[in-house]
């Protein structure tokens, strides 16, 4: 890291202290809370020579981590960040617990097999066919498994045929999350990025994927739920456009589906929506349980519709104990804790309880688009939008929220399908009137208030123009959708006036932290998509 | 505040409701479920295994029903087949618990966990003599798995861009890695998952059952994109010869021109070797080691679910493999296979490396030894068994039995694992004793120690294994050596009911239905390693 342009702020601390060799003491059992003489000893890149005691220990991260912000209040995160005592209770007695150990805990590992078995029909998974699936850390590792298994089909089917095997491509969105571009350069993968529009909602339209598809594309993937709008990409006609496809020129192009978020929001408020292993030609779908699956962080799901679209050669066997158990992840130990923590979840909520979460979340996504809508902003989320007529074609839209009618229906399935995510921007009117207000601004001030909204890009192919996002979670309950309603107006309104302009731009420059900068790549040698010898990056990476 | 146009919020709230919502869902049918917590309908109804109920249960219930259902597992104490720590100090929990929502990814909203990761990644890099612990690059990873990974797709791509540059094929012939057959299962599925050759290397009783540098060297060419080595086997402990590789990777260098970089799996051996044997090369000081990787949840003493790989400098860790992340107006940096993940693992690990400090996790890693030695020389005492693992055995000593010293620097350096089998003496006197027994007879007593075959040569060999960790204390050693000297006595006494146990045969495993539900019948095709729990 390069700190020649700015202030070390280590080293000003280091001199300004009165005495910055401390001696270590010993005889410090006698003490209980040495907090300052202790933190004075714990140096920060290096371990110490001797330690803390463990209270000293505890009560230093523990102040310290009071500088992260709230999770109640992060908006810009799909992660679930509330259990119920029970469950908590649960996760703290099996946190000591690993996974992968199947043969010491055969019980954990069997509500791990019980877990796939719901989600598989949830997820409408042919009886006839031999479900597999597994717990993984999360959506991204998920994906890769998924991107793995298409790839290695297509090498095979290659192979087979004598042809080369060697360029193989994935075609997905503009919109996707950065972990399906990681998949496809960290396993060698060409990237096919289908643009988005915004009359479009910002999502993949299957029609303009078609061109992107030739003889080597292992698969596309389909992503339920972009990350930018809640937008649902079209897998039904996706499929039938392949179907087509395979038709005309023989090419069978699988469909994976990233359903990351709506894999736990579509199967409970939209029923009737195509989606899912009812579509043939979807051969596996992946979902993080830690979002609308409502675990802590650390889980996520990947479910193939038969074990014949998992290759042999990706399954480890572990022989172990007299036993032999069979494994397909990227990672090998890892806590037991989360899938237990699912299953509680299951048997807690079941299907009404998922599904009054699902209700609620989009009733208050819905109270919250229409406040802004009828202010000064301009609303890219689709599911306060009624549908008009529900005909057997696609559904007819209506691109205006029609007020008369929005109101008196509670059914999610009355409104435009998507995930409770309310993206907003200001409108043109607004823009018109005020021309100095820049829309980061109510990140930031937002920010001082608490609430973490984020102000980013759209992507690739409608790139400048800017969007705030708030994903409706099921800790934000109606009166925090009323506090923050109330504190996005007064933010607006306060920015209306020029004379505060001058002090929010400062301050929305961000901070310098060098201590933050250790250990990472830094900017100079990685920045700004110029890399010397490596890829450019295609998507912009989405917080999820 | 510019009120030239204002908003009432309240009426607005009021005006954007649903109109006819079903506000008060709580509705009939809600209640009957909640009479009575213990097991509720599910005490004696069967509990829904292979889809959701379309009703759920109190949390309550919840709780128990997983609850009671989980005492089946074992007990994590007693679990001696595992690498994996499975105690922390009470505050340390309450420091998880606390930071239990938090993710790692999301360092804008949660800067202080972000930094403190970057801390860790520092103090380990000082820790395995980086020539600059600021300079080094690392992450936090789930698990070693991720971390192997990680480390050979980094040497992958700097292979690849080497061939490129020089106008050669990345594609036929495609790219290797070499490594011993005492591998752990994540270093092959590297190979296979990401598309490279996996050279493994036979091993011997004479390469002490790991990677012999010498015979390694039969393997390496010029499409080799690194060796893996590694910092105490899973099977017997003992740390792979790094000093040694590197010294011959060195002369091929000289000779061919092909520089093979080294990457050490020091998944348990990188939070032992620098405390217990600080004298010991084959960490960063050895300028071919580019990458290390290490397990916070083995030696590391953190609760599963933490993991590290640092890089010695930024050079060595290629660009594509980066990913920015655009994100509330700053740019994060990205190298991980997964993306959300806890912070708590992350928390739980800086708490150790403050707590304890250099002396303190010297002090683990001392008595896990001890303790190791304990066992080792009263099983080879006994004369019932032959003990594979070196770390009660002087330096270079040939001869079998072990020395007595104060210092550990005496003794051979390695995992605190006891690694043992009956003696050939015993195997002599009864031929007709099966050495799985002794773990069957072990778990009824409480005990995981599992029996299992060397890697591929010498898989006719079958060993049991005892993994030392901090809460294997001397009373619990103690207590085991009774209970394994015991058991041994049974075995071999004809007029036991353990010998006529033993007389059945094979051990006939009991079917566990619902095991095979989610799982393939056949595995892939014989892969070179055995996959060992760890």
């Amino acid at each position: 890291m390069s700190l020649s342009r700015h202030i070390n702020a280590d080293e000003v601390i280091e001199k300004s202290k009165d005495h910055p060799h401390r001696k270590h003491t010993v005889h410090r059992q006698h003490h209980s809370w040495r907090r300052d003489e202790d933190s004075s000893l714990a140096p920060k890149y290096t371990m110490p020579k001797f330690g803390l005691p463990s209270k000293s220990a505890y009560q230093l991260l523990h102040d310290e981590t009071a500088l992260d912000g709230n999770p109640l209040l992060n908006l810009a995160s799909f992660v679930h960040t509330w259990m119920p005592d029970d469950a908590n209770k649960l996760i703290m007695e099996n946190i000591n617990k690993n996974l992968v150990d199947l043969d010491e805990y055969p019980a954990a590992s069997i509500i791990h097999n019980r877990c796939i078995s719901m989600l598989a029909d949830l997820w409408k998974a042919p009886k006839e066919g031999k479900v597999i699936g597994t717990a993984t850390a999360g959506s991204s590792e998920a994906i890769m498994l998924g991107g793995l298994a298409m790839k290695k089909r297509w090498q095979e089917a290659r192979k087979a045929a004598g042809k080369d095997h060697y360029h193989p491509n994935i075609v997905f969105g503009a919109n996707a999350q950065v972990a399906l571009e990681k998949f496809a350069r960290y396993f060698d993968v060409e990237t096919r990025l289908v643009p988005v529009k915004p009359d479009n909602g910002f999502i993949m339209d299957p029609n303009d994927a078609l061109q992107y598809i030739d003889e080597n594309t292992i698969g596309v993937m389909v992503i339920l739920g972009s990350t930018y709008t809640g937008h649902f990409e079209d897998v039904d006609l996706m499929s039938k456009l392949l179907d087509t496809l395979q038709a005309d020129t023989g090419l069978d192009i699988p469909i994976h589906v990233d359903a990351a978020s709506g894999g736990f929001v579509a199967p409970f408020v939209y029923p009737q929506l195509k989606w899912s292993f009812d579509i043939p030609r979807v051969v596996s779908i992946n979902t993080s349980g830690h979002k609308f699956g409502l675990v802590y962080p650390g889980l996520g799901w990947i479910l193939w519709r038969d074990e014949g679209f998992l290759h042999k050669d990706l399954v480890f066997e572990l022989h172990y104990l007299g036993s032999t158990e069979y494994s397909f992840t990227l990672n090998f130990s890892k806590p037991a804790a989360p899938v237990i923590a699912q299953m509680f979840n299951f048997l807690n909520l079941g299907f009404d309880g998922y599904k009054s979460v699902a209700t609620k979340d989009l009733r208050n996504a819905r109270m919250l688009s229409r406040a802004l809508e009828s202010t000064y902003f301009e609303i890219l989320s689709n599911i306060h939008r009624p549908i008009i007529e529900k005909t057997t074609g696609p559904l007819e839209i209506a691109t205006h929220a029609v007020h008369n009618l929005t109101h008196n229906v509670d059914d999610p399935e009355a409104y435009e399908p998507g995930l409770p995510v309310v993206s907003f921007r200001l409108s043109s009117e607004f823009k018109k009137e005020n021309p100095h207000v820049q829309q980061a601004w109510v990140q930031s001030m937002l920010r001082t208030k608490g609430w973490i909204v984020p102000n980013y890009n759209a992507p690739k192919g409608a790139e400048d123009i800017e969007i705030l996002r708030v994903v409706v979670r099921e800790t934000l309950t109606e009166d925090l959708t009323e506090r923050l309603i109330v504190d996005i107006l007064e933010v607006t309104e306060s920015l209306m006036g020029s004379e505060n302009a001058l002090s929010v731009q400062a301050s929305s420059k961000g901070m310098h932290q060098p201590d933050q900068e250790h250990g990472r790549p830094d900017k100079d040698n990685f920045g700004d998509g110029q890399l010397e010898g490596g890829k450019k990056q295609e998507g912009f990476a989405r917080q999820c | 505040m510019a009120l030239s146009k204002h908003v009432n919020a309240d009426r607005l709230i009021q005006e954007s409701h649903d109109k006819r919502s079903a506000h008060q869902h709580a509705g009939k049918g809600a209640s009957d479920q909640l009479t009575y917590s213990y097991g509720a309908r599910y005490g004696t109804t069967p509990i829904p295994k292979f889809s959701l109920a379309s009703k759920g249960v109190s949390a309550d219930a919840a709780y128990r029903i997983i609850h009671d259902e989980l005492s089946l597992d074992g007990s994590t104490v007693l679990n001696l087949a595992s690498f994996v720590h499975t105690w922390m100090p009470e505050q340390a929990e309450k420091l998880v618990q606390e930071n239990i929502t938090k993710n790692l990814i999301d360092s804008d909203e949660y800067p202080a966990t972000q930094i403190i990761h970057n801390r860790c990644v520092s103090i380990l890099a000082d820790m395995w003599h980086a020539p600059s612990a600021k300079q080094a690059i690392g992450t936090a990873t789930t698990g070693s798995s991720e971390a192997v990974q990680l480390g050979g797709l980094a040497m992958k791509k700097m292979w690849q861009e080497k061939r490129k540059a020089a106008g050669k094929s990345i594609h036929e012939p495609g790219p290797n890695i070499v490594m011993g057959a005492n591998a752990q299962v994540a270093l092959e599925k590297f190979a296979r998952y990401f598309d490279v050759e996996a050279r493994l290397v036979p091993v011997s009783v004479e390469s002490k059952y790991r990677l012999d540098p010498k015979k390694a060297m039969e393997y390496v060419d010029e499409n080799t994109i690194g060796v893996f080595i590694i910092l105490g086997s899973t099977y017997t402990g003992h740390y792979e010869p790094v000093k040694e590789m590197s010294d011959l990777l060195d002369e091929y260098e000289a000779k061919t021109g092909y520089s093979v970089p080294i990457h050490v799996d020091g998944a348990s051996g990188a939070f032992v070797a620098p405390f217990a044997t600080p004298k010991l090369p084959w960490d960063f000081k050895l300028p071919r080691v580019v990458s290390i990787n290490t397990s916070g949840h083995k030696f590391g003493l953190s609760y599963v679910g933490v993991g590290w790989i640092v890089w010695r400098d930024k050079a060595h860790l290629p660009k594509d493999l980066i990913f920015e992340l655009h994100y509330l107006g700053s740019v994060e940096y990205s190298f991980s296979l997964n993306f959300s993940r806890p912070a708590a693992p992350i928390l739980a690990q800086y708490f150790n490396l403050i707590h304890l400090g250099f002396e303190g996790y010297r002090a683990v890693a001392l008595d896990d030894l001890k303790n190791a030695r304990l066992l080792s020389r009263a099983l080879e005492k006994s004369g019932y068994y032959t003990v594979l693992s070196d770390i009660h055995r002087a330096v270079g000593a040939k001869d079998a039995i072990g020395i007595d010293s104060a210092d550990v620097e005496d003794y051979e350096p390695g995992l605190p694992v006891v690694a043992f089998r009956f003696s050939d003496k015993f195997q002599k006197d009864h031929p007709d004793v099966q050495q799985k027994w002794v773990q069957t007879l072990l778990r009824a007593k409480g005990w995981i120690v599992p029996n299992y075959e060397l890697p591929p040569n010498l898989e006719q060999i079958p060993i049991l294994r005892v993994v030392v960790r901090e809460n294997v204390t001397e009373v619990l050693i103690d207590r085991l050596i009774g209970d394994i000297i015991t058991i041994t006595e049974d075995l071999a006494s004809k007029s036991s009911s353990e010998h006529a146990l033993n007389m059945l045969g094979t051990h006939t495993q009991v079917s566990k239905h619902e095991h095979d539900d989610s799982r393939v019948k056949e595995g892939s095709e014989s892969s070179g390693t055995f996959a060992r729990p760890c």
